[in-house]
């Protein structure tokens, strides 16, 4: 009795009025955070129904008739696996040849005595505020025969001036000077010290860059708009799929399949979902990184 | 927080006067030194040389008239010709207007949404609800343009779009939402605003932690309560972060993106879908006007890079005299 009287407070009108702020701020709050997560729900309850309550447009958030029919249309589709199998590999490769290039740049730029530092990074940082654009990167390529090849996906965009800026910036700040004087008192060379000192101490922003290139890659579909026009076979998953859903110019090659297709948002909605999925899947795990890295970008542009 | 600009800061920076005396007078002795560095810094130097600048000096066709078969250095000189053909193009006032009009709605609607949202998330004290809420307004950030639009065809077209049905079945009519011009322009700015606010708030949340504590209890002591305390304590903590981020903001109304306009624009709505960038690639890649269609990029870069650098300048100034 004595114990319950200590911890109830009395509902005073200002405990009360806090109480009513503290409701409505949590209310506006669910509200615009659903907003966020609602489509994608939507959407994937549309990808897992049947084809009649979908065209009847009865589906709204559960799923209605569950099948896994429209998934299994997509992976007997030798196009849009193949449009997938492009994208992690063009991912792949690009992030590992960004991050080489950053590390390359950052590391020299970050020390402080190096001649022409001035210079080299503002031959580096000036690629941030212009660019050559759309047509002279168009010929660019194209006289370079890059035109419809998987390097065309990899090799323009593996500089980013951002990326490197956010780099230099964490060797800058993390890494003290004396460690590295020392380190090159006792003979070290700069490529013994950027691989056993350097490196291994700045794990958690190589992290964040490689997130950074990855993601923006996955993302990316302009470069591949203009770039792979006749190698179909190249088309990575975005562009695959403005192709199949935004533009609806391309028809479903399905192989095994003998249904006919009166109507395909069914299977608009799977391929939505196919390209979705992987990105909210590793989301949560990645999310902190973005966060510090952005904090991190932001500061010094 | 430090502004923009820190490209030509750096310079003035880098190497002291004295210091590259000194090294002038060692004989060479940096390069002894730091040749590892500089062996270093030739890949990537290759890379930004060869994509970034190398595209560069294609902008000289921009004063061509560029012919594939005779190439960049074979085309022949014009001057500012195409320069004036791409100024009395009908589509360039067109495309301008909409460039702008995308931009700076975008920006008076987009811009205060973050902070709003910020400074409720201030006021959650449950951290687990703050958190989950956090991760799922921070979702759109990760996605395509390609997905959002999918998904936004989806939800809002006119027969069977969700949207839609919910409101034919409350009785009311069905709203054209991305086939007609100016409503797609509305959904164009809301989409932007749902995929931008969760992300946005990172720096304004970042800068309310900063602020004083003490501050608050004084407020407290004062008889403020939390609304008094949001307007008189907190915003007026984050102003410079504000201030410095609508600046920056403000400098980029000549850009934006091309994949946000064309994964959600359709044949239906050709209005305020034609922006620079937009007419870029139908000139380019569609019509082959590639002179006319460079010569509109390099008129876009120009403007953009002038208004970041007097952006850059004015958040200098700003954020000094706002700091202290």
């Amino acid at each position: 009795m004595v114990k319950l009287e200590t911890v109830k407070k009395p509902w005073t009108p200002e405990r009360k009025k806090d109480l009513l702020v503290d409701m409505i701020i949590y209310f506006i709050l669910t509200i615009i955070a659903l907003t966020c997560i609602l489509p994608f729900i939507h959407v994937f309850s549309k990808s897992i129904s049947t084809e009649s309550y979908v065209i009847a447009n009865k589906v709204f958030l559960l799923p209605k008739g569950p099948t896994l029919s429209a998934y299994k249309k997509i992976f007997s589709d030798h196009s849009i696996l193949r449009s997938m199998y492009v994208s992690i590999v063009v991912t792949v490769t690009f992030t590992l040849l960004g991050m080489i290039i950053t590390i390359c740049a950052a590391y020299p730029l970050s020390r402080k005595n190096l001649r022409g530092r001035g210079i080299l990074s503002f031959i580096f940082l000036f690629t941030m505020y212009f660019s050559g654009g759309i047509i002279p990167e168009y010929l660019l390529m194209n006289q370079l025969h890059l035109l419809d090849t998987w390097w065309v996906l990899i090799l323009p965009l593996a500089f980013s001036a951002y990326n490197l800026l956010i780099m230099k910036t964490t060797f800058e700040n993390s890494i003290s000077d004396s460690l590295i004087e020392s380190a090159r008192i006792d003979g070290a060379s700069h490529f013994r010290i950027l691989g056993s000192i350097v490196i291994p101490l700045s794990k958690p922003i190589l992290a964040t860059i490689s997130l950074f290139y990855a993601v923006g890659r996955w993302n990316a579909y302009q470069d591949a708009l203009f770039y792979i026009k006749k190698n179909t076979d190249l088309r990575p998953l975005q562009l695959k799929l403005y192709y199949l859903v935004v533009a609806a110019s391309e028809s479903f090659q399905l192989e095994n399949v003998s249904v006919t297709m009166t109507n395909p948002e069914v299977l608009k909605a799977s391929c939505v979902m196919f390209a979705t999925i992987p990105i909210i899947c590793i989301y949560p795990f990645i999310q902190k990184y973005f966060v510090q890295g952005t904090m991190i970008g932001a500061v010094k542009e | 927080m430090k502004d923009a600009g820190g490209v030509f800061g750096g310079i003035s920076q880098a190497s002291p006067f004295v210091k590259r005396k000194k090294y002038l007078g060692s004989n060479l002795k940096w390069l002894k030194r730091d040749w590892q560095l500089y062996v270093l810094l030739l890949i990537p130097l290759f890379f930004v040389i060869l994509f970034k600048y190398g595209a560069m000096y294609g902008l000289v066709i921009s004063f061509k008239d560029y012919k594939i078969v005779k190439g960049i250095m074979g085309s022949e000189w014009v001057g500012l010709e195409i320069f004036r053909k791409v100024f009395s193009n009908r589509n360039f006032p067109q495309a301008l207007r909409n460039t702008l009009l995308l931009n700076i709605l975008d920006l008076v609607v987009s811009f205060p949404m973050p902070i709003i949202l910020a400074l409720l998330l201030n006021e959650i004290k449950n951290k687990y609800f703050k958190k989950v809420t956090q991760t799922l307004l921070y979702l759109p950030h990760f996605l395509s343009w390609i997905i959002i639009g999918a998904i936004a065809y989806q939800l809002f077209s006119l027969n069977n779009g969700i949207v839609n049905e919910f409101i034919a079945n409350m009785g009311g009519e069905r709203i054209p939402f991305l086939q007609e011009d100016t409503r797609w322009l509305i959904s164009y700015i809301v989409i932007g605003v749902w995929q931008t606010m969760g992300w946005g708030t990172i720096l304004y949340l970042a800068a309310i932690t900063a602020v004083n504590p003490e501050l608050y209890e004084a407020a407290t002591v004062d008889g403020a309560g939390r609304w008094k305390q949001c307007i008189h304590v907190t915003l007026p903590c984050i102003k410079p972060t504000i201030i410095t981020l609508l600046i920056m903001n403000l400098g980029k109304v000549m850009g934006g993106s091309f994949e946000r306009v064309h994964s959600l624009m359709n044949v239906a709505t050709t209005e305020y879908t034609t922006t620079i960038p937009v007419l870029v690639y139908k000139w380019g890649i569609q019509d082959i006007k590639y002179s006319e269609s460079a010569a509109l990029g390099l008129f876009q870069s120009v403007i953009g890079l002038i208004l970041v650098l007097v952006a850059d300048r004015v958040a200098k100034r700003l954020g000094e005299n706002g700091l202290l």
